[in-house]
């Protein structure tokens, strides 16, 4: 049954440019190198467990952290640590160790073993070649599976995913298991997968829903074993009809309906960020500086999903990703791709820079990152490379006009801020909240002066906290 | 590690934008578009990459087209006169901008405000205004109540308002004398304004109010056609130029005052220059307060202050101090009426004292 949310709901109505919206995923070739950064998920960075030199195989943990709030690092390829070196993340805005492997020749996989019930179920999946045979298999055997997850301990669940260095794939990238142990006084009574992709040009998620979704509805069904809530809202802009639809009928078939429904929402920018969605959805407010969690509710991402399924039906640890790349690319399309793939040899599978625009941006065209650096490798975090001209902002004088006053689904004034952080009174910054932007880059978008607000906005953020 | 080093280059250039910026003062935008494309190929572009294209220029050059509508009505009612006002008052200001600019060393941008102050400026004159007496509101206005301030987005008050009101005082016979539309001879016949006290309505009062609608009435030369302000201010909130909340709780209050203290609603609202300051001169960006709240409490302050003027002061309309005296008050309306952030909840502290 689907809910429909079409009240008026507050947000920025973007051109959605989303040219990759109907190419099936295509799965690219290994690549030749990965670079994976030691740090790929909000929290402590891992320790390196090889040294160079040392010969690695798919899916063998080669970088893992003591601290609760982490997630190991797998290696992506069969090959030898051809080196270790310190790079910049211009993602998370940090210098991260990183590790580069050099493939060699045959593919060597080392993937977390399965629970006995799963055995077969993986031995089938294998002999898959094609995902839509894997997706009408699972879903003809859906009751078992459903079953066989149920008899599973929770406890094994969360450690197959802390194992599988699953994190948040919608770009915040925290770690999964942390969110599936939630403190003992607060009780989770929601779960929302987040399928929105308010972002303009991003595909990949509508791609995941449409082929993936019953993989997708395993991996949310696993989430719901473990979190146990009494209600699994599957959130989705009402721009991705054909999802929708999708989802629905495989909640249908799985006979599911009773706990998990399908939201329709206004495709309204920024809906999938975390806080407006759980107020669209469940008209919760999650309380400043405060989590989802204190309002009983645990937000995933479907790639987070789908990714869980993968771990705990076959084993296999998050060493790959669905991502689009799109704009100015001679063949854009929805590809899976190796974690720590440069962005280069992936634009080389795409034919390459359609005309003379050079700037890579990792993400969508509102939060995305413009890395300048071709051979940035794909991170967990990354959902989206897009190749197009940036904007040489020339910059104005605010004009007072309140727009982004207006627009901030934070309820903010942004305009302050620029002040503030242009004549260095950070503490301004955090008497007006700064910490509660969530960087959505509605208040730059709507700017008549062209102000790059939400630059001036990070940067009082990391003088705030001190980077 | 030639990449570090690489890397870390950009994410300098990547701050240093940001720094920059910040002194926009001193960078000419002439020079970062230079700069932009030497550094074409390491350009780092700051999110969001998108933007909406609404400019500021765009914005004032819509907000001045639709000044067009009381202009019109100026030029039918009082004739080429009133042209002549308008047209010495709005060159003066381009101009006294430009050269305001040039001595600061700044780069003169054409984003249309001096346009609209100088065009706003003439049409809250009276009709027989010298020449030489606009030119001197008009390079007052730029020069005084905008470019001393720091110029677009820095001035306190409504720089068209405290034109007028520096002409007003200064001059205030001339700025006292009006007349009835139609007379563009030099025998023209002095009269009243509408809201002044001797000011006696002739015939019916159905007619009287035709007359306020249309503009047929003395007055400020833009300000005595009801109906082309009404529509002006309709296709501005229709094209979202200015908000709905300052205008329509300014007439608002108006209103609800004159029931209180038993004046002629309809007068009120339609004489004088109510309509065209609660749409062209309240919503000002600059000088009016960015938040909803805000902007309404503004609004109401304006309809308050209006009224007791035109009640109880000694001048006849007082529109223009109101909005002005209020224009003073933004900056502590934007301190103390800020939008709860999403999520707020009152500091421990405050729920433990109940």
């Amino acid at each position: 049954m689907t809910i429909k949310r079409i009240k008026f709901t507050a947000g920025l109505k973007l051109p959605e440019n989303k040219i990759t919206e109907h190419m099936p995923v295509v799965r690219l070739d290994l690549p030749s190198k990965v670079v994976l950064p030691l740090q790929q998920h909000f929290g402590q960075q891992c320790n390196l467990l090889v040294k160079k030199g040392d010969t690695v195989r798919t899916g063998q943990i080669i970088a893992d952290s003591d601290s609760f709030i982490s997630a190991p690092i797998h290696s992506t390829i069969t090959g030898v640590v051809s080196s270790v070196f310190k790079m910049i993340n211009p993602l998370a805005n940090s210098i991260v160790d990183a590790a580069e492997i050099t493939a060699s020749e045959e593919e060597d996989v080392q993937y977390l073993p399965v629970n006995q019930v799963f055995e077969e179920i993986k031995k089938d999946l294998e002999g898959f070649k094609d995902n839509n045979e894997a997706e009408k298999y699972l879903a003809d055997k859906i009751k078992e599976i459903i079953s066989r997850i149920n008899g599973l301990d929770n406890e094994e669940i969360i450690s197959i995913v802390k194992n599988a260095g699953i994190v948040g794939l919608g770009g915040a990238t925290f770690p999964t298991h942390v969110k599936l142990r939630p403190p003992k006084d607060k009780q989770i009574d929601s779960l929302i997968i987040n399928g929105c992709e308010c972002e303009p040009y991003i595909t990949a998620d509508h791609r995941i829903m449409l082929e993936y979704g019953m993989q997708m509805l395993i991996g949310a069904y696993i989430f719901y074993k473990v979190l146990n809530p009494g209600k699994v809202y599957i959130a989705i802009e009402d721009n991705k009809e054909d999802a929708i639809l999708n989802i629905d009928s495989l909640i249908a078939k799985s006979g599911l309906s009773k706990s998990f429904c399908v939201v329709s929402l206004k495709s309204k920018y920024p809906m999938g960020a975390e806080k407006t969605l759980i107020k669209n959805v469940l008209k919760r407010k999650v309380p400043v500086g405060g989590l989802p969690l204190d309002v009983g509710v645990v937000v995933n991402n479907v790639g987070t999903c789908k990714a869980a399924c993968d771990a705990v039906l076959r084993g296999q640890p998050l060493i790959e990703k669905i991502i689009s790349v799109t704009g100015a690319v001679s063949n854009p399309g929805n590809f899976i791709v190796r974690i720590g793939t440069p962005v280069s040899e992936i634009l080389k599978c795409c034919g390459g820079f359609k005309s003379e625009i050079r700037e890579i941006i990792l993400g969508g065209p509102m939060m995305g990152n413009d890395i300048n650096e071709e051979n940035f490798p794909v991170t967990k975090a990354v959902s989206c490379i897009l190749i197009k001209r940036g904007l040489p902002r020339n910059e104005g004088h605010c004009i007072r006009c309140g727009r982004c006053v207006d627009i901030c689904p934070m309820n903010l004034m942004p305009l302050n801020y620029v002040n503030f952080v242009k004549n260095s009174k950070f503490d301004m910054c955090r008497e007006y909240h700064i910490s509660s932007c969530i960087e959505c880059g509605s208040c730059a978008y709507v700017c008549p002066s062209a102000i790059p607000i939400v630059a001036y906005i990070k940067t009082g953020k990391s003088i705030l906290t001190g980077k | 590690m030639n990449e570090i080093n690489k890397e870390n280059i950009n994410e300098d250039n990547s701050k240093n934008n940001v720094l920059n910026d910040s002194k926009a003062d001193e960078v000419s935008s002439e020079a970062a578009k230079e700069s932009i494309i030497v550094r074409e190929n390491n350009f780092i572009s700051q999110s969001p990459h998108i933007w909406r294209g609404i400019s500021s220029a765009k914005i004032m050059y819509i907000f001045f087209a639709s000044l067009i509508f009381p202009s019109v009505a100026a030029v039918y009612f009082f004739g080429l006169r009133a042209l002549w006002v308008m047209l010495a008052s709005t060159i003066t200001s381009v101009v006294v901008e430009l050269i305001i600019k040039k001595a600061r060393k700044k780069n003169f941008k054409m984003d249309g405000s001096a346009l609209i102050t100088g065009l706003l400026l003439a049409l809250t004159l009276p009709p027989r205004i010298p020449i030489w007496m606009v030119v001197i509101g008009a390079a007052f206005s730029i020069a005084l109540a905008k470019e001393a301030f720091g110029g677009l987005g820095y001035n306190i008050f409504n720089p068209a308002l405290a034109g007028r009101a520096f002409l007003a005082i200064c001059f205030p016979t001339f700025m006292t004398q009006w007349y009835l539309p139609g007379n563009s001879g030099i025998d023209a016949v002095t009269s009243a304004s509408p809201l002044g006290e001797s000011f006696v309505a002739e015939g019916s009062k159905i007619a009287f109010y035709r007359d306020l609608f249309f503009g047929n009435v003395a007055g400020s030369i833009g300000e005595t056609s009801a109906m082309l302000i009404i529509i002006a201010g309709i296709l501005l909130i229709a094209f979202r130029i200015i908000d709905w909340k300052i205008p329509l709780v300014y007439v608002a209050t108006v209103v609800i005052m004159s029931l209180i203290f038993g004046e002629d609603i309809l007068f009120q609202v339609m004489a004088g220059g109510l309509l065209f300051g609660a749409v062209f001169m309240a919503t000002d960006y600059v000088t009016s307060p960015v938040t909803g709240l805000g902007r309404i409490v503004f609004a109401i302050g304006c309809g308050l202050i209006t009224f007791l003027i035109r009640r109880f002061g000694a001048m006849p309309e007082g529109v223009c101090f109101s909005i002005l005296v209020m224009n003073g008050f933004t900056p502590l309306i934007d301190k103390y009426i800020r939008p709860k952030p999403f999520g707020y909840v009152k500091p421990q502290k405050a729920k433990q004292a109940k």
